[in-house]
């Protein structure tokens, strides 16, 4: 087990309970997405598995150290004054790596999104997806055992996506993170996750839990399977279900 | 094309304003004494030249002194006052007072302070006072204006304060901080041409006081010479730290 919130609550003044009671267990390796409408809850409950916030109530239990949990936003949050190498190297040099080897590093975590060449660019110089590998880079700088991504495709069009979803995949394949994944897109927790946990409108709760066989990293055209198609549907049958519409 | 016009127009609407002028002040007679032709001017201004720069020089050298002091102190509160509300509260009223004080109701007493011998001082504080308030303002905002979610990532990663200040409140603050500068930089001129009007003298003869002494003797002419001296001079620093402020930004962002 790698984190796990068990019965956890958050209320914030003035605005009311924004999630819960709500439990996640996480194993190590695992991806899992979590899918909603909007004010779920979902980010909430992602800033506490990242330890940025606390439960109102229930208990969070991360395990995983500082340096060991990396934070993906829906926008690439880089620093515009920073080169994609600086950005990248961030995590380590605030933990105290040398700045040579956190350098060397951040430029190896670059070239695993496929960004080698771009590491003097400052991000305005960068498109969106490139941007979003940058900050891709910079999450997985540090060898995290625990990736939370917070909508990272949202502001992408489809084609940068895809491709950005196959990214995360192969770099998955090889470091072995656990994966949490906040979206409203279907088709793209199903492609991305191993179990996939719906939730209801906020204060957000488990709506629906289904596990998504095939195997990981998907295979090219797994997103034309039979398998694949039903499982969409059943989950959108739970979210319409979970958004209180019967489908 | 646009752009050679856009740089053009300017100077079109200039020489046809001084050829009416020129042509209204020779046509209607009118006394070199209650306004001058551009010609005149411009002869009181060649004539004059040598007085005129070295006074254009004294205001200005004035003013950047009261603008470096400004901004040192201006940097040293907002970096003080940023990270806590109850500080800014605290100190907020008293900025905003010093700002919308008139300069010329505290000239009189400045000039007692800087003791009745250092005019210049008198002038340089006066200015100085003007020039805080963008710059305080304009750092203070800057140094909250970080992106929440990298303020987010540096408590993941557990940044230290000092980290926190050097590494993303500061630069995200570079640009409130370099536009608080620029506009302060007019602003000291302006205090210190105003500071002059009520303190200058001796050591303290910059352009404003070259304006005086030519209305009080009715060298309207050479008063006018002084009074575009003081325009350009106000035109060329703003087009300087325009200059330089955008250099710095493409820097800090880099070339799109």
């Amino acid at each position: 087990m790698i984190a796990s919130l068990e019965a956890v609550e958050v209320d914030y003044p003035g605005r009311g309970r924004a999630l819960g009671p709500f439990s996640l267990s996480l194993e190590a390796g695992e991806t899992v997405a979590l899918i909603g409408p909007s004010g779920c809850g979902k980010s909430t409950a992602l800033r506490l598995l990242a330890g940025l916030e606390s439960p109102t109530r229930g208990r969070a239990v991360l395990s995983s150290g500082k340096g060991e949990t990396s934070v993906v936003f829906q926008a690439p949050t880089l620093m515009p004054w920073a080169s994609a190498e600086e950005n990248a190297a961030l995590p380590l040099e605030l933990a105290g790596t040398p700045k040579p080897e956190a350098r060397a590093r951040a430029r190896d975590a670059l070239a695993k999104v496929r960004l080698a060449g771009a590491e003097t660019a400052k991000p305005a110089q960068l498109s969106g997806g490139m941007a979003m590998r940058v900050s891709l880079a910079r999450a997985l700088v540090t060898r995290p055992k625990l990736l939370l991504l917070d909508e990272p495709f949202a502001a992408l069009d489809e084609i940068t996506r895809r491709a950005l979803a196959d990214d995360i995949q192969a770099l998955w394949a090889e470091l072995r993170p656990a994966i949490v994944f906040v979206t409203h897109n279907v088709e793209e927790a199903v492609y991305m996750a191993g179990r996939l946990v719906v939730m209801t409108s906020g204060p957000g709760r488990i709506a629906a839990e289904t596990r998504i066989e095939g195997p990981m990293p998907r295979p090219p055209g797994f997103r034309t399977t039979a398998g694949f198609r039903e499982t969409a549907e059943k989950v959108s049958h739970d979210l319409a279900l979970a958004m209180g519409q019967a489908a | 094309m646009t752009r050679a016009l856009s740089l053009l127009a300017p100077v079109v609407l200039i020489v046809l304003i001084l050829a009416v002028w020129e042509a209204a002040c020779r046509g209607l007679d009118i006394p070199a004494y209650f306004l001058p032709a551009p010609s005149a001017i411009a002869a009181a201004a060649w004539t004059n030249a040598p007085v005129l720069l070295r006074s254009a020089w004294n205001t200005l050298s004035m003013a950047l002194v009261a603008l470096v002091i400004s901004s040192a102190i201006a940097m040293t509160l907002a970096l003080v006052v940023a990270p806590s509300v109850v500080m800014e509260s605290a100190v907020r009223p008293l900025a905003v007072a010093l700002q919308v004080t008139p300069i010329v109701a505290i000239a009189p007493q400045a000039v007692i302070w800087a003791g009745l011998d250092h005019p210049e001082r008198a002038v340089v504080g006066l200015a100085a006072v003007v020039a805080f308030f963008p710059i305080f303002s304009g750092a203070l905002t800057g140094l909250r204006s970080a992106d929440p979610d990298l303020e987010r990532l540096f408590d993941l990663y557990g940044a230290s304060r000092a980290q926190r200040l050097f590494r993303l409140r500061l630069p995200s603050a570079a640009p409130f901080i370099l536009e608080g500068h620029k506009v302060a930089a007019g602003l000291a001129i302006v205090g210190a041409v105003v500071a002059e009007f009520v303190a200058g003298s001796g050591s303290a003869q910059g352009l404003a006081w070259r304006i005086l002494e030519a209305a009080n003797r009715l060298q309207i002419a050479k008063e006018f010479a002084a009074v575009v001296v003081l325009g350009v001079m106000g035109v060329g620093l703003h087009a300087l730290l325009q200059a330089g402020e955008r250099a710095i930004l493409l820097r800090w962002r880099g070339r799109r």
